[in-house]
């Protein structure tokens, strides 16, 4: 068993969704029951033997990469087929692992217009693939393949299952997204070249950058590259346009697994890729990325307050939440990066759930128009409280998840890596504390104004407006348990993420001195 | 346990065993103090996912967790009563010991936490010659609640006896993660916090049962209630600020659920959200203020830590002051100090009970804790010795009086009450403010239960009058059908007026004295401002409460109802409250006092000598020692006489306006108002002519004057500029993001994305003609091209 | 000057095959001028093998020959289908390209 889980595990995790697209292609498009029992049996043995794998994870070691596979691949370019897991990718492969399954469990009853299960679950599943690829990828190539797998379904899923203006939605996210990447991959081959080193592995690359003394500049250059390819994704303040509409128009599923999953793989380029092997560029880099973040928190407040939509309310949310794990990045300290890491993790569960509620009020009143809105409590009053826990979990709430994202940024903030701006990112501090009133400020409006009062007349009788489903039940509950549970024991991240991030912290601590 | 030998260096050894034996035994409850805030968490649970199906809708479990948590608290804050005697008597013996400390295996497998090892320390060497006695240090528990970072200072700090709390994690690999503990702080402050939480909220679920019985969400408002006294406690029990965030939100968050208990009507949930968005304001000085505290700190969220490393000036004061100002913020807000103090009279839109217990008794008296629990911090960074004002002193000072004055203005009892306790709040901050810290928490601890009583006695009165508590309109003459209401009702009032022997007047007193402003009182500085705060807030409050219990009580009855005696589930908890608030006054007497009555010196100042960690002086130490005020008696007939004085003229005030008008609730035309009249009159034939000239000055211009113009302008200022600002802020910000979304993100930025669309298309558009389909066009091109190339080429080889 | 003829009188061939190509509408004629213009490459090619008595010359004439028939089958093929398809075999009507 152990030895299967050395040398195949990874692997078996990150592909057996394809597995299930292959059977599925199999499967007449009118069999949708047996569509998304494959899809959920495919996503659940690759949960399964993820689960395999936390449990067999050396967690006194989480600084090692971990049931490493290193393969010849593509042997012209010296790209290889390179796979592992340490701290700071477990979370967020765990992350994934929970919420692609809850997802389909979810499309049990809501496959959105105009139907056709096999092709949604199809794309859920490939997407599944890219995520997870993502997260173990230890070879830049590998890395970019899987990045950019990601795009394609859910251009589709965009693109077909969208709400009106989906086709404008969804080439704008595939052509921004992908204008980014191909920055990144000028990025990526600079340092192929530059370095001379004739691999793309992630950790060999770090070390030969050192030994070979990149220039500083020729550091920023590269990772000014890297910048707009992650910060497209995550996505940073003035990068951040295609999300409001993606996540707008995107069908309820789409939106969940853009939000909880996709956007991370930003954030997590930037602390697994970037940082590392590029911290003199980081260093150079961190104040601008700080600016930006913190006007990311603000001005994704201020964007919120004017919104009249729910859905689009809570797309903007997401920009100011990621500028709160953007500024953890950019204080280069361990305490900021381990908060960045428990930032994206809650993030994704939170604003998961906000989708997921989002997308069952829109179901049943067809509208997510605020103002016609009003009386949730009322009438479907279970839905109403989970809302009330998320947006609680969202504005960062002690003892709810959002909170260990949000405050040791503000902590760490005061006191950033040596050789940064102390005084300027106390300004950011302060800047991102005001954000915490504002993001409060606007999800309790959104609250009041959905859950509190009487329903509008328009709905007061509609018999259509039920309280939440078994499915919902399954799909939701996983999730609410997590954010609660994470925001009492925060060690359930931390102690995981700590070590590796120590590691990357270190590099910043030798630099600035 | 490798640091044990070092902790138990010193010249106190033998003794030091000798009482760690003691404490051992004594120390289950210390240890186990986290069990006070996890019954009602569990209830909450119970409640939310089994409350409905049960023959009391919930109501029982909450009783149960709340009545365990009470005679849990109880027995701790006998054992603390207990040792701390031990300790005086002790102490006189000239022992060198205390400071307990018990490891629970921090840092160490999981097996080795439930060795709970009590280790007895050698103080720090005692400046001021207090014999080393540091009597009420506190008792913590902790254990590992997450690692974080790795840590670099670890060289620097030092793991040495003073930081036994943070010892590093080691984590076998070289490394050593930085360790963020959680557990329990017991000592006096905490344990007397404890008391009043769990007693007011036992007596508020009693009453409650009875109150909200037939509500629409009965089983929900149980559910909370329990939820708020969990985190109200693990607030109180918190042992680093970290903690404390947790415990101030959590609360915060129960206070906007239990506001909003009624949210179908707008307003409701409106004030509910006022609640929780002013406490956000507050909070970003939290969040900053503990940040810098921590680093300041050297990395900790220890409260101990902090205070430690405050009082022997590891800290610069320059740090200090800011983290205190920032922190000061949070007061302002939680604690409902101006100017954040506007949400605390809308949050009267909540039921009554959690009135009494959230708004009135424990959650808004948080930030006051806060400030005592890191009084050092406060202490040294606002330069409280020797000063004549601080921003802590002068703002509690302003709540003070600026409350008061509005209290005069209500109609709504709970208004009043409101105000009322906005005023007391600041009374306790201004105690804090010039250094009278055992003055300060023993008026948080006296005004809990008599503000309790007042509440619970308003939600009874409007209990009986169809749920309104308009005074005007609705009340009036209620002595004669509500008795037991009406008693406990006066008590209170008398209690927070400072009327002797009741416990408002012993807290209130010695606030005064500590001001160190009147003769021979000594204290920590002179002010002088604050304490003429204090005054006119002592003859106020007893004004305002005249004409609320008058109003209510007396008079004719004005309403529409049938008003009866409530039921037994109300009237206890008021005669509980009531008696208390006539019995806690006297844990504080002053040692003059006593002897006068003869009584053993003991009984005096018992409150200080179990709430006070060593007099404070233990934290506070060095040239700027902390020195307590001594009682005054000529003050004490002072202020009770301004207080009485001022009570008696608005009872006049009233009686006369009875006498004219039986249903009358102030002068207006009809009844005939001096003031209409004085400005049809010569004024020097008026004087002259007019006998009551002092009856005209009181009645009229102190009791009218402040009645009306003044309070009215201060109300008008509250509501027309500070509330309105509030709302500005709200709006404005709504507008710019308005403005900033449409014109910034919509047209500029996402304006350049589509930009970069536009023109590729319009290039190929040009580019388009081109494109003509004929042949031959192409091939002209072509041959055309070629020909230029050959030209080229020729001319250029 | 022996090389001179041969060159010029091909290049005049071209030219007179490029003017045809550009100038005729019908699809015959355009293929005959290309005719024209091949016929002119394969007289430059011959004249410089001869002059370089190299045979490469006029191998690759009889290529261009062969292609030459080649393209004249599949391009008159395509003539016939526009035919067909048009009733006219005018080239400037054939614009489906236009963008």
């Amino acid at each position: 068993m152990e030895s299967f889980l050395d040398t195949w595990g990874i692997t078996a995790m990150v592909f057996a969704p394809l597995v299930g697209v292959l059977a599925m292609m199999f499967v007449p498009e009118k069999e949708e029951e047996l569509h998304k029992t494959i899809a959920l049996v495919a996503t659940v043995v690759s949960a399964i033997v993820g689960i395999l794998l936390l449990a067999n994870f050396d967690y006194g070691n989480s600084g090692v990469l971990q049931f490493v596979v290193d393969r010849s691949w593509i042997d012209v370019i010296s790209a290889r087929y390179s796979l592992g897991v340490d701290g700071i990718s477990l979370p967020l492969v765990a992350l994934t692992l929970l919420v692609v399954p809850l997802v389909i469990v979810y499309s049990w009853h809501h496959i959105p217009e105009p139907g056709n299960a096999k092709a949604f679950l199809m794309l859920t599943l490939v997407l599944h693939t890219g995520m997870l690829g993502t997260f173990v990828a230890q070879d830049l190539v590998l890395f970019f393949v899987f990045f950019e797998v990601v795009l394609l379904p859910m251009y589709f899923m965009i693109g077909v299952w969208g709400g009106e203006q989906r086709l404008y939605a969804a080439i704008k996210f595939f052509l921004y997204t992908l204008f980014g990447s191909a920055f990144m991959l000028v990025s990526f081959l600079a340092l192929y070249w530059l370095t001379g080193s004739q691999t793309f592995d992630m950790v060999e690359l770090a070390q030969r950058v050192q030994s070979e003394g990149l220039t500083t500049t020729e550091q920023v250059l590269l990772f000014g590259g890297m910048f707009l390819g992650f910060g497209i994704k995550v996505p940073m303040f003035p990068f951040h346009t295609w999300l409001p509409d993606a996540h707008t128009q995107a069908p309820t599923q789409g939106s969940v697994i853009l939000a909880a999953v996709m956007l991370k793989l930003g954030t997590y380029g930037f602390v697994r890729i970037a940082l590392p092997i590029l911290p003199q560029g980081a260093q150079q880099w961190a104040p601008w990325i700080g600016l930006l973040a913190v006007i990311g928190i603000i001005y994704g407040a201020l964007g919120c307050l004017a919104q009249t939509d729910m859905k689009r309310l809570i797309a903007f949310s997401s920009v100011a939440h990621m500028g709160y794990v953007m500024l953890g990045i950019a204080t280069l300290t361990d305490f900021g990066i381990n908060a960045a890491i428990f930032g994206m993790v809650a993030h994704g569960l939170i604003t998961g759930m906000l989708f997921f509620v989002a997308g069952s009020v829109k179901e049943r009143y067809h509208t997510l128009e605020i103002k016609r809105l009003g009386g949730l409590l009322i009438q479907a009053p279970r839905m109403g409280w989970i809302l009330g826990i998320t947006t609680m979990a969202s504005l960062g709430l002690p003892g709810l998840a959002g909170f260990w994202g949000e405050f040791p940024v503000i902590l760490a903030s005061w006191q950033p890596s040596a050789g940064l701006n102390t005084t300027l990112f106390r300004v950011y501090m302060v800047v991102a504390a005001v954000g915490t009133v504002l993001a409060a400020g606007y999800l309790l409006w959104l609250l009041q104004r959905t859950a509190f009062g009487n329903p509008t007349e328009e709905f007061a009788d509609d018999p259509h407006i039920h309280d939440t489903v078994f499915t919902e039940w399954v799909a939701w509950v996983p999730m609410l348990i997590l954010i609660v549970v994470l925001g009492f024991v925060p060690s359930l991240i931390f102690d995981v993420t700590n070590e590796p991030v120590s590691l990357v912290g270190d590099v910043f601590e030798a630099l600035g001195n | 346990m490798s640091q044990l030998p070092t902790l138990l260096a010193g010249a106190g050894v033998f003794a030091a065993e000798e009482t760690a034996e003691a404490v051992v035994a004594q120390s289950w409850l210390y240890d186990n103090a986290w069990l006070v805030f996890t019954l009602p968490s569990a209830s909450f649970l119970l409640i939310l996912l089994f409350g409905k199906r049960l023959p009391f809708k919930g109501a029982e479990i909450g009783i149960a967790a709340v009545s365990t948590s009470f005679i849990l608290a109880l027995l701790t804050a006998f054992t603390w009563i207990g040792d701390v005697q031990d300790q005086i008597a002790h102490g006189g013996e000239g022992e060198e010991h205390s400071l307990v400390v018990t490891d629970a295996g921090l840092g160490g497998t999981a097996g080795e936490a439930a060795e709970s090892v009590a280790v007895a320390l050698t103080a720090e060497a005692e400046e001021g010659g207090h014999g080393g006695d540091v009597r009420g240090a506190p008792v913590i528990n902790e254990v590992e609640w997450f690692g974080i970072g790795t840590d670099a200072n670890r060289a620097v700090l030092g793991t040495d006896a003073n930081q036994p709390n943070q010892a590093p994690a080691d984590d076998g690999h070289g490394g050593s993660s930085f360790s963020i503990p959680i557990g329990t702080q017991v000592d006096g402050q905490s344990v007397m916090l404890l008391i009043v939480v769990t007693t007011v909220s036992l007596l508020v679920h009693i009453y409650s049962t009875d109150y909200v019985h037939g509500d629409r969400r009965f089983t929900h408002y149980f559910a909370f209630l329990s939820l708020f006294t969990a985190s109200m406690l693990f607030m109180v029990l918190a042992s680093s600020t970290l903690q404390l965030i947790v415990g101030w939100e959590l609360v915060g968050v129960c206070s906007f659920v239990l506001i909003g208990h009624w949210w179908e009507e707008k307003p409701n949930s409106d004030a509910a959200l006022k609640a929780f968005l002013t406490n956000r304001v507050g909070d970003i000085g939290l969040l900053v203020g503990i940040t810098v505290l921590y680093f300041a700190a050297d990395r900790s969220f220890s409260i101990n830590t902090i205070n430690e490393m405050a009082t022997s000036g590891a800290i610069e004061r320059s740090t200090l002051t800011i983290a205190a100002v920032c922190l000061m913020a949070a007061v302002m807000s939680k604690s409902g100090q101006f100017i954040l103090h506007t949400w605390l009279p809308d949050a009267m839109a909540g039921p009554t009970p959690v009135s009494a217990l959230i708004h009135a008794a424990t959650m808004v008296v948080a930030g006051v804790y806060m400030i005592g629990r890191l009084y050092p911090v406060f202490y040294e960074g606002f330069g409280i010795a020797g000063g004549n004002i601080n921003l802590m002193a002068f703002i509690g000072g302003l709540t003070t009086v600026g409350g008061g004055a509005l209290a005069f203005v209500q109609r709504d009892i709970k208004k009043v009450l409101a105000y009322s306790t906005v005023s007391q709040l600041g009374y306790m901050v201004l105690a804090l403010g010039v250094g009278a810290y055992t003055a300060g928490m023993f008026h948080l601890f006296t005004h809990a239960f008599f503000k309790a009583c007042l509440f619970l006695g308003a939600g009874s009165v409007s209990h009986a009058c169809h749920h309104s508590f308009d005074m005007k309109a609705d009340m009036g003459g209620l002595r004669k059908y509500m008795p037991i209401t009406f008693t406990t009702f006066i008590i209170g009032s008398l209690a927070l007026a400072g009327i002797p022997p009741l416990a408002g007047f012993w807290s209130k007193d010695e606030i005064l004295a500590g001001a160190g402003v009147w003769p021979g009182t000594g204290g920590n500085g002179t002010f002088t401002i604050p304490f003429i705060f204090g005054l006119i807030t002592a003859a106020m409050t007893a004004a305002y409460m005249t004409r609320a219990i008058w109003l209510t009580f007396f008079g004719d009855y004005r309403g529409h109802a049938h008003p009866h005696e409530s039921g037994p589930r109300i009237t206890i908890p008021l005669i509980v409250l009531a008696g208390l608030a006539v019995v806690v006054g006297f844990l504080n007497m002053p040692s003059p006092f006593v002897s006068a009555i003869g009584l053993p010196s003991s009984w005096a100042h018992k409150f200080e000598d179990w709430v006070e960690p060593e007099g404070v002086a233990s934290f506070v130490g060095g040239e700027n020692g902390f020195t307590h005020a001594s009682p005054s008696l000529s003050l004490a007939i002072v202020a009770t006489l301004l207080a009485a004085g001022a009570g008696a003229s608005v009872w006049l005030y009233y009686k006369r306006l009875y006498a004219r008008d039986p249903k009358a609730t102030e002068y207006t035309a009809e009844t005939g108002s001096i003031m209409t009249q004085v400005g049809a009159l010569a004024v020097g034939h008026k004087v002259l002519e007019e006998k009551y000239y002092l009856d005209h000055l009181y009645t009229d211009v102190i009791v009218g004057g402040t009645k009306g113009p003044v309070a009215r302008a201060a109300y008008w200022t509250n509501q027309n500029i500070l509330d309105r600002m509030v709302d500005l802020v709200g709006t404005s910000s709504v507008a710019v993001g308005r403005f900033v979304y449409k014109f910034i993100d919509q047209g500029a930025v996402d304006g350049a994305v589509n930009a970069s669309g536009s023109l590729a298309e319009a290039f190929g558009q040009i580019l388009r003609g081109v494109q003509t389909g004929q042949i031959r066009q192409y091939a002209t091109l072509l041959f055309g091209a070629a020909t230029v190339l050959v030209a080229v080429f020729i001319i250029a080889v | 000057m022996f090389i001179n003829q041969f060159l010029i009188f091909a290049a005049v061939l071209f030219c007179i095959g490029v003017y045809g190509v550009l100038t005729r509408k019908n699809g015959v004629l355009v293929l005959m001028s290309i005719e024209l213009i091949l016929n002119a490459v394969n007289i430059n090619l011959v004249a410089f093998g001869a002059l370089h008595q190299h045979v490469a010359g006029q191998v690759f004439a009889l290529f261009v020959i062969a292609v030459a028939a080649a393209e004249v089958g599949v391009g008159l093929a395509i003539v016939l289908l526009i035919y067909r398809n048009r009733r006219s075999i005018n080239v400037a009507e054939a614009n489906l390209l236009k963008g």
